[in-house]
């Protein structure tokens, strides 16, 4: 397709903007001379209709829940109301400024107050703030509370932050940011925290160990309870990646496991859309005696019933974006709560163990499975037996597209070998995971017969496998008149 | 009550179960924990969608909205008008419910919509490259100084007190793992722009960036040039700006900025309370392998045909890990996306004329109230469209009467800075039509009477 640019006409317009309505004074007058723009910005000219066509064109080049399956591990996938949608785009929402007088937002802040205390009920934990914009700022947001409840108490030489080799990507980058010594834990064969490597590693340099449960492999850590003990025994805090949070609402809780501070994916695990890759929200939770470190502010309730902004907590990490969260990303989660309420939420969780426990079962029958334990909400294929075909998890997922599905997570974690990694949801029909099942089958069929079919894959898509090497070598970031012009397909 | 958000019929769950070779979901759970799990939330009981849809809409009732009041609040979101295909265009599932682009082959969507996003803020601030967003304004600062320290390995960081004292904030608690020390230097109480002198004073061998906001917290229009000009070549120049006030003003990456960041929110994204809007971050082309966030290219399939991917992805987090130029993740593709529509629409006229009737309608105020007794413009500097006006009367007993008068008045500046009680920042956008203005005018004309009855 064109870009937006390569459609512009000098001249054409899409726009149509209030009247000048008050005398108009030359820019001279109001600006000095240098800072007066010289030259226009090169924004395409187009006319509405144009623009219209041109995204929707776009759009409909984009794989996306609302179109089909999205097994991506780890990313929670799942339907996104259309309920949802509509109440975030009420009036008394949308057009609210952050810097309005808290009377006059008595509805937002109620809001937000209510879904803090929904949140922490769901988690087990006291405190929440639901100021970070997705769940790698909710990491950092928690470990900067932990390095900050570390040095109040004079143990500057906690430096060390335990995080086992399945874990995302994020929580090493996340501790490293707020200026912590990352040290890697080796998983057992299994896929579990090798406890005897932890105990090794946890020493009064520890300032933390950084658990997802269930992990990355979709098992449950069932010596979470120990894990705790041996981390509090030894003055570290328990942090919880709540990135696999749907496996087990309503069902079991990380306070309750003993995790001291924990973040949550709204776009994952209550539905609201991830929207390309964000906006997303990554709400923290805090045992009590860490409260005093959330970021400013919090909003609470007083005795009158009146809803407000705390900004008086004394030791507070500080802020980490402007303003108070992704409201509108706020407003959709506590939606999907509220509707689908207490038994909903235990609902969820079981089937989304429902449809994961039986499309592993399922594809057991002809793909390694990483772990032989009984998973979660998602499971892992160990691909490295697609050797044999001359083919590599690669081609699998490109062959996927062409039969409409998108591929699962690859290369994800890095201690599965030629991983793909499998999330079905609770909103998928028991269909579509047969088809999908059947589907894999098919692929490793053909990849017997003739593994150029899969190495060649897609066929079916507006772009064939594109070239990554070429990207990176020759890095073509924008558009230039003129310049990209040679790859073209006008 | 029925969930519709989920498929399964009895009899499917008996047959997926016999499939597993369990009795009971309960068993799956007992295998996998290693032992019962079940706990009793205090969480209410699920209602319909239609009285979901009545207490919500009754929750939203009880803020005071912008589209049933007059507002002159700015300090960082701001109301423009949103085109109504904006809205449309966005709220396409296809749009809104797929995930990062890493199957390119069916995401070309999704990544010639953010190519285009990161063209459109490099033309926007005149610079070489652009990622395809950040969460937002104050976040995108704090990443560009860390990416400035992480250049030079400098670590003091210069930055203006008439930066917005929220991203000061940020900005503070980002440096703390880097253990950068931040040094704030002072704007000068006449003019409202930065005090080149104190500037000066502070710079040092140690400084790694100097970070100005371009127009300033209150509105005033900075000499970025001149502000360069005592800058030494080594030390990064960040500046935060306003992309709207760029369709009229000289952007920064003619005068030598290095990093340019700033809030997308004016870029077709409502106020929403603050967020989300989209924070957006721009370079030069020899700083590119030292930026975070995602970036997407340009290139070509098997056959020779032009295609999106996110590239140069060792610098992130997903592959370099521990030391990965920066953890984040997820972003505001979605509130970029939204971004690039508006600005197609806009197209490179209309953005000059927001830009322009903002800036027309807002001297008419300022200088209509500058004329008021118990009224004065607090500085004499240039200004885009907020500016300082300073009273001897009560700010928050004036807001108390205009919103009576249906108005959402200025930002009381007491609340960022002790010493300006009197202060309060105005914002005036093309959505403040002259009538209300005029209301306006005659209302603050009248308040001395009015608060004092």
């Amino acid at each position: 397709m064109k870009l937006i640019f390569e459609k512009s006409v000098s001249g054409r317009t899409g726009y149509s903007l209030p009247d000048l309505d008050v005398p108009q004074k030359p820019l001279s007058e109001m600006i000095p001379k240098g800072l007066i723009r010289k030259e226009e910005p090169n924004l395409p000219e187009v006319y509405e209709a144009e623009v219209v066509r041109h995204y929707t064109n776009l759009s409909r080049l984009n794989h996306s829940v609302d179109v089909g399956f999205y097994p991506l591990g780890s990313c929670t996938m799942k339907y996104n109301p259309k309920i949802n949608e509509r109440i975030s785009k009420f009036d008394g929402f949308m057009y609210i400024h952050p810097y309005q007088n808290e009377k006059t937002v008595q509805g937002a802040l109620e809001l937000m107050y209510n879904l803090q205390n929904l949140l922490c009920e769901i988690t087990g934990m006291d405190h929440m703030t639901l100021q970070p914009s997705a769940g790698a700022h909710g990491e950092f947001t928690g470990m900067s509370i932990i390095k900050k409840y570390h040095e109040d108490r004079g143990e500057y030489e906690r430096r060390k932050v335990l995080i086992p080799d399945s874990a995302h990507g994020t929580n090493p980058a996340s501790a490293s940011m707020c200026g912590f010594e990352v040290v890697e834990i080796k998983s057992t064969k299994e896929g579990l925290v090798d406890l005897e490597e932890l105990k090794k590693n946890l020493d009064e340099k520890t300032a933390a160990i950084m658990l997802t449960n269930p992990n990355t492999l979709g098992l449950y850590e069932r010596e979470i309870e120990k894990i705790a003990k041996m981390a509090h025994d030894s003055g570290a805090l328990l942090y919880y990646d709540g990135a696999n949070l749907n496996a087990i609402l309503g069902k079991i809780r990380p306070g309750d496991m003993g995790f001291d501070v924990v973040h949550l994916n709204l776009h994952k695990t209550f539905s609201t859309p991830h929207g390309m890759g964000g906006p997303g929200s990554g709400p923290v939770g805090v045992k009590s005696f860490l409260k005093d470190y959330l970021p400013i502010p919090v909003v609470e309730q007083d005795q009158n019933g009146l809803y407000y902004f705390n900004y008086d907590l004394p030791k507070t990490i500080g802020r980490v974006r402007s303003f108070y969260g992704n409201f509108g990303v706020l407003i959709k989660a506590y939606a999907y709560i509220l509707f689908i309420g207490k038994e909903g939420l235990k609902e969820v969780a079981e089937l989304a163990v429902l449809n994961a426990n039986y499309l592993r079962k399922k594809m057991s029958r002809f793909l390694k499975i990483a772990s032989d334990l009984v998973c979660m909400h998602e499971f892992v294929v160990d691909g490295s037996e697609l050797k044999k075909y001359g083919v590599k998890t690669l081609d699998v997922a490109k062959r996927l597209l062409d039969y409409g599905f998108h591929p699962p997570t690859i290369y994800f974690p890095l201690i599965v070998s030629e991983a793909m990694m499998i999330e079905p949801t609770e909103t998928e029909t028991k269909e579509t995971l047969d088809k999908f099942a059947e589907t894999v089958e098919k692929i490793l069929e053909e990849a017997r017969e003739d593994p150029e079919i899969l190495k060649n894959a897609p066929y079916t898509t507006y772009v064939k496998r594109l070239n990554e090497v070429l990207a990176v070598k020759q890095p073509i970031l924008r558009w230039q008149k003129g310049e990209n012009v040679k790859y073209t397909d006008l | 009550m029925q969930n519709p958000y989920l498929p399964h019929t009895e009899a499917e769950i008996t047959e997926m179960l016999k499939e597993i070779g369990v009795s009971s979901v309960s068993e799956i759970y007992e295998k996998a924990i290693g032992k019962a799990s079940d706990i009793e939330l205090k969480i209410p009981e699920s209602i319909c969608e239609y009285d979901l849809l009545r207490n919500f809409r009754e929750l939203s009732e009880k803020n005071v909205n912008f589209q049933e009041y007059a507002i002159y609040l700015g300090a960082g979101v701001y109301n423009h008008f949103i085109p109504s295909a904006v809205f449309e265009l966005a709220s396409r599932g296809e749009f809104l419910t797929a995930y990062t682009p890493y199957q390119p082959e069916v995401s070309q969507g999704t990544l010639q919509a953010l190519f285009e996003y990161q063209t459109m803020i490099c033309e926007l601030t005149k610079m070489d490259v652009a990622n395809s967003s950040m969460y937002d304004g104050a976040s995108a600062l704090a990443e560009a100084v860390i990416m400035a320290n992480n250049i030079n390995g400098k670590s003091e960081i210069l930055i203006s007190k008439a930066i917005h004292p929220e991203y000061i904030e940020v900005v503070k608690t980002y440096s703390r793992g880097k253990k950068l020390n931040i040094v704030e230097f002072e704007f000068d109480n006449e003019t409202g722009r930065v005090n080149l002198d104190d500037l000066k004073s502070k710079l040092s061998a140690n400084t790694s960036c100097v970070a100005v906001q371009y127009p300033n917290f209150f509105g005033i229009i900075e000499n970025l040039k001149e502000i360069r000009n005592v800058i030494p070549e080594n030390v990064i120049y960040i500046v935060t700006t306003n992309p709207i006030s760029l369709g009229i003003l000289e952007p920064p990456g003619s005068f030598g900025a290095d990093i340019v960041v700033g809030e997308g929110q004016v870029l077709g994204n409502p106020g929403f309370f603050g967020g989300p809007g989209f924070g957006f971050f721009a370079t030069r082309e020899k700083y590119l392998r030292r930026m975070p966030g995602r970036l997407i290219g340009q290139t070509v399939d098997s056959e020779g045909k032009r295609g999106f991917v996110m590239t140069l992805q060792t610098r992130e987090q997903h592959i370099r890990r521990a030391r990965a130029t920066s953890n984040i993740c997820s972003n505001h593709a979605h509130n970029a996306v939204m971004g690039a529509i508006y600005m197609s629409l806009l197209g490179k006229k209309g953005i000059k004329e927001v830009a322009n009737l903002s800036l027309q309608k807002a001297h008419y105020l300022a200088e209509k109230l500058d004329k008021l007794e118990h009224f004065h413009l607090k500085f004499s500097g240039p200004f885009f469209h907020e500016f300082v006006l300073e009273t001897d009367l009560d700010w928050s007993e004036i807001n108390q009467y205009l919103i009576e008068q249906k108005i959402i008045g200025p930002l009381e500046l007491s609340r960022f800075y002790k010493e300006m009680k009197q202060s309060a920042l105005f914002c005036v956008t093309e959505m403040n039509r002259r009538e209300d203005i005029e209301f306006l005018i005659g209302r603050l004309g009248a308040v001395f009477n009015e608060i004092n009855i």
